[in-house]
């Protein structure tokens, strides 16, 4: 049996931020290299790590595994955290794509010139408010129940849970119209693996900042 | 049991021709609804059809889904073409994700100024014979099979054949440093239902052009 899965990224967010929530809700111990300079990545490359030059890389069960929505997928349906048929995995998968889409919007921040990021702050509060959470109040409402798909807690609720926290930086009130998600984000906070993530001292990283921004450039040759 | 499913999209690739590439892989006759104006939609919106107010939308079995990727693996689960356990299906979808990247790139050629287009064909040249073709003919090298993943057909191979195909459009010698994809191109494109698909006649649509774009733009309120 394979160690601890082992994550090679930034020291930031970005896209590996899904993979650290999906494994820690699942309550899985993971490692994680940090990725500082482009020799460690240059290195990376060269041991034909990196099938398509890209990081997340995701070390696990003796596969190097790239493309985050393939990690994602792999690690919920290995931890029975994607619906329990065909027809409760599409929902999960259509739901996961929705809060992808919301989160694609953030993950960019960073990068804009501070023109383009006051644009896009708006874009982001705009979508979250009319086009994806009315969507997850409603498949609440729906449901009947404190998750989105079946009868047990899946990856749509870590993901969205994790989307409803990076809107809410933004904009602190963003669900104020929303009752059912504020119930939805206290009750899936309080799941013991969730909660643990939560706290100061876990994996979770924070709102990514200029040194973060500075390391990704550096390491990646990005001229922007 | 539900009808055949039914594709709402424009007359035109976009997202949904991966979706009916590999519905006619599989041997699944669909039906098509075509968006042109902009009260087909509306009405869309209106009846709830559209999760996230966004085509493609398909509806399969008494659901209508959204979201490329999760209909397509919908679809790949029911009609096995998603391997045979958790590790191929790990296999497949990273092979996925990286054709569509490809296809990504070439998808939006057609919305471009001359000047750009010019830019990024020298983009699609680099991304296909540096970054991702090479992976393939590599997989296709180490094990020696005819299919990418577990020695059957897969949506990995579907989907890289397509990629393949539409990056030929653009760069036609593009295979030119690939003898194993040049052979597995001609093999995938010998299975019946894929031979099928790529006569004339078929569902499969034509590369995109100016009056698609100008329909998009209707369709969508976008100037």
């Amino acid at each position: 049996m394979a160690g601890k899965p082992k994550l090679y990224y930034f020291n930031g967010r970005g896209k590996t931020e899904s993979i650290r929530w999906l494994l820690a809700a699942a309550g899985v111990e993971f490692e994680e290299e940090f990725l500082e300079t482009r020799e460690q990545y240059e290195k990376l490359l060269q041991d034909g790590y990196l099938l398509f030059q890209q990081v997340p890389l995701v070390e696990i069960d003796r596969m190097k595994m790239v493309q985050t929505r393939a990690i994602l997928s792999y690690i919920a349906a290995k931890y029975n955290l994607y619906g329990k048929d065909l027809k409760e995995r599409a929902m999960i998968d259509m739901y996961v794509e929705g809060t992808t889409d919301l989160m694609g919007l953030i993950i960019v921040c960073p990068f804009l010139s501070a023109e383009n990021k006051e644009k896009q702050h708006a874009v982001i509060i705009q979508k979250a408010t009319n086009r994806y959470f009315p969507v997850y109040e409603k498949v609440l409402r729906d449901h009947g129940q404190d998750i989105l798909v079946g009868n047990q807690f899946s990856w749509a609720d870590v993901h969205l849970l994790e989307a409803i926290l990076m809107v809410e930086e933004k904009k602190s009130s963003v669900l104020s119209e929303f009752p059912l998600l504020q119930a939805f984000k206290a009750r899936i906070s309080d799941i013991p693996t969730v909660k643990k993530f939560l706290e100061p001292g876990s994996q979770k990283k924070p709102v990514p900042d200029d040194e973060y921004t500075e390391t990704v450039k550096r390491v990646l040759q990005m001229n922007f | 049991m539900a009808g055949k499913p039914k594709l709402y999209y424009f007359n035109g690739r976009g997202r949904m021709e991966s979706i009916r590439w590999l519905l006619a892989a599989a041997g699944v006759e669909f039906e098509e609804e075509f968006l042109e104006t902009r009260e087909q939609y509306e009405k869309l919106l209106q009846d709830g059809a559209l999760l996230f107010q966004q085509v493609p939308m398909v509806e399969i079995d008494g659901m209508k889904m959204v979201q490329t990727r999760a209909i397509l693996s919908y679809v790949a689960g029911k009609y096995n073409l998603y391997g045979k356990d958790l590790k191929e299906r790990a296999m497949i979808d990273m092979y996925v994700e990286g054709t569509r990247d490809l296809m990504d790139v070439i998808r939006v050629h057609h919305k471009l100024s001359p000047k750009e287009k010019e830019k990024n064909l020298a983009l699609i040249e680099e991304k296909a014979t540096t970054r991702y073709l090479p992976v393939y003919e590599k997989v296709l090298d180490d094990h020696g099979q005819d299919f990418l993943v577990g020695n059957q057909l897969t949506w990995a191979d579907i989907q890289l054949i397509e990629a393949i195909l539409m990056a030929e459009e653009k760069v036609s010698t593009i295979l030119s440093r690939f003898p194993l994809l040049q052979v597995f191109k001609a093999r995938i494109s010998n299975i019946p239902t894929i031979k099928k698909f790529l006569q004339p006649g078929s569902q499969r649509k034509p590369p995109p052009d100016e009056k698609l774009v100008v329909t998009a733009n209707r369709v969508f309120n976008r100037k």
